[in-house]
């Protein structure tokens, strides 16, 4: 064992340098998250005041004005700083490399680069915001090109923000085609590689045309080439067509991590083996393909022809195929199995309820009739969210309590981290759900005010967002404060190879190249046994 | 020099290069009508055809790497296909 490799990585040197110019992809790793965590709490206290603004009709705390600015603020910031980037680089990084052999990803400097390019976006980003932006996170024409407020310094910010998308996302492909240890055949790939795999493919195929999209924007704007302006023979429906043509993949960046995770938690504490392992392997990779064929739903009312329309909407329901498989076989997986309630599964449960019910709402959304009705109604806020936080960001925690002892070597109280599962999942509930009830009704989303008949159920809405708010702040109190004694290696009894080292993993990882040679998430097995 | 090509079929390459951008600048004193787009675009593919090809060394790759590099152009070609669909129904009505 080499003197380096007997420090764990968070022991391997001290100090802002040893981190800020590490190439260690578990340090990166922890700094994306450290990065994610800081704009995921500045994006939520925005949604707290976008809420408590609807406590009542007309004022309650925040102008008109102000309003605009904050749910850009969220909207914006929760998508291209925390949950784009979020599961993939931050577990991604620190994952990866551990789970399929290998003491680093393939270009340690580009990832390191990647990271570096996150902040620089990151940093325009902010300064952009404050200017501040008005748009939504969508920057719609040709509202976009008229408006007085900050559209060309935030549209340059998400232009930086891709290329570090797309370089983790080459390095993410490579490292799994290069470096595999010997046996770690593509049927042993653990299922969080292959979503990581499938979501890097989106990364490097999709982000590009959204940076095109918000360069034409820039020149609109600046140069007024018509692009997107009637006037001078442009389609401001086009810009939705290229928005969107990134941004629904985008949608499943953000989902697709979130479905690895549950496919590595479910089978540990339900001690069996995952049901249908290629189904949701190649359901990631069909999820990955299909997802660039649908993004004409989001302009079923925008003018688009009734030929694309109908064209959208078929394949629209066709996504929800391989998303159905994948949500059946974690169901098949508990089945008969013996299931350990631990913080991590019932992140988990969770995700599988919730996220069903977005998808499922989806599937209204992608009817053409039900969708002239629901279209830009609070019904499409409260879908999102379904899958956007009951499924990525319920993921995103699951995979925090799951994964915290190889990342800290510490554990954390299981008890307390549970009652904040119960007021995050009781919250987010009381939030949203009203929200389907009163899109259903007619209230339209991003409306300042309101009729009063909404007003009993916007209260109930934004007192929801007090209990989750709660819940957030017990869950950090007790992720910061980890209880005493080292963690052990492996505290789950999992089967998979990034717990067969110590906890947190040494610098390179493993002393030598591991060769592979049983199946992953053998569960209930003679292999288990013995291990 | 490792075996993706002599200087000299580079320097060739870059020659060919120049001259479709000679093309590219020539052609745009004519109007064409309708074909403006069109042939602007083709000499633009081929270059980035050439470029792909040799200087980026797409030639001398595997198979997965031409899987990898060919299926954005379908993805472009869907985005074009499906965008215009739309646009062009507008302008026909």
């Amino acid at each position: 064992m080499s003197e380096v490799n007997e420090k764990n990585y968070l022991e391997n040197g001290e100090g802002f340098a040893s981190w800020f110019f590490t190439v260690d992809h578990k340090r990166i790793g922890v700094m994306y998250l450290w990065a994610i965590a800081v704009f995921f709490i500045i994006a939520a206290i925005a949604s707290f005041l976008v809420r408590f603004e609807h406590l009542t009709p007309g004022q309650t705390i925040v102008s008109a004005d102000t309003y605009n600015v904050l749910f850009t603020l969220h909207g914006s910031m929760m998508v291209f700083l925390f949950i784009v980037p979020g599961v993939a680089a931050s577990f991604g990084n620190f994952l990866i490399p551990l789970m399929i052999g290998a003491k680093d990803v393939i270009f340690p400097k580009l990832n390191l680069y990647s990271f570096w390019i996150y902040l620089a976006g990151a940093a325009i980003f902010m300064i952009a915001l404050a200017g501040p932006a008005d748009t939504g996170w969508t920057f719609y024409t040709p509202y976009s090109i008229e408006t007085g407020a900050n559209v060309i310094l935030i549209t340059l910010g998400i232009f930086v923000l891709g290329f570090s998308s797309i370089l983790t996302g080459i390095n993410f492909i490579v490292t799994m085609h290069k470096l595999r240890a010997p046996g770690m055949t593509w049927d042993r790939l653990p299922l969080f590689c292959w979503a990581a795999y499938a979501t890097s493919l989106l990364q490097v195929l999709a982000t590009p045309v959204v940076g095109i999209t918000l360069l034409l924007l820039i020149g609109e704007r600046y140069f007024g080439l018509g692009f997107f302006d009637p006037a001078r023979g442009g389609d401001p429906v086009m810009f939705q067509h290229f928005f969107w043509f990134y941004s629904h993949p985008a949608v499943y960046i953000m989902i697709l991590p979130a479905m690895g995770i549950i496919s590595e938690i479910m089978p540990v504490f339900s001690r069996k083996p995952i049901f249908g392992y290629k189904a949701i392997a190649y359901a990631s990779l069909a999820i990955a393909l299909i997802s660039f064929l649908v993004w004409g739903h989001h302009m079923f009312v925008s003018g688009q022809s009734k030929l694309v329309n109908i064209i959208f909407s078929v394949i629209t329901y066709a996504v929800a195929v391989p998303t159905a498989i994948k949500v059946f076989n974690w169901l098949w997986t508990m089945h008969k199995g013996s299931i350990e309630l631990s913080t991590a599964m019932l992140y988990s449960l969770a995700f599988i309820f919730l996220f069903t019910i977005g998808g499922l709402t989806g599937l209204f959304l992608g009817a053409l009739a039900a969708d002239v009705h629901l279209h830009d109604t609070y019904f499409v806020v409260a879908h999102m969210h379904y899958v956007m936080i009951g499924g990525t960001v319920f993921g995103f925690f699951a995979a925090l309590h799951f994964w915290y002892p190889k990342m800290w070597g510490r554990m954390f109280d299981e008890f307390k981290a549970k009652i904040a599962f119960v007021l995050i999942f009781i919250g987010f509930n009381v939030v949203f759900f009203p929200q389907f009830i009163m899109g259903t009704l007619g209230m339209p989303r991003r409306y300042f005010n309101y009729a009063p008949e909404f007003q009993s159920l916007h209260q109930i809405s934004t007192y929801g967002t007090w209990i989750i708010g709660a819940g957030f702040i017990l869950m950090l109190w007790v992720l910061m404060r980890p209880l005493p004694g080292k963690a052990p290696g492996n505290p789950y009894r999992s089967v998979s190879l990034e717990w067969s080292m110590d906890s947190p993993p040494g610098t390179f990882n493993f002393d030598e190249i591991p060769t592979i040679t049983e199946p992953v998430y053998n569960y209930g097995t003679k292999v288990e046994e013995e291990s | 020099m490792d075996n993706h090509g002599s200087y000299k079929q580079l320097i060739n390459i870059w020659i060919f290069l120049m001259f479709l951008t000679f093309i590219t600048v020539y052609v745009a004193q004519f109007d064409f009508g309708a074909l403006n787009v069109p042939i602007a675009l083709l000499v633009a593919s081929i270059k980035a055809g050439v470029v792909a090809l040799h200087f980026m060394h797409l030639k001398h790759e595997d198979g997965l790497t031409w899987v990898f590099a060919s299926y954005p152009i379908f993805l472009l070609f869907l985005l074009i296909a499906f965008t215009a669909t739309d646009m062009f129904s507008r302008v026909l009505n």
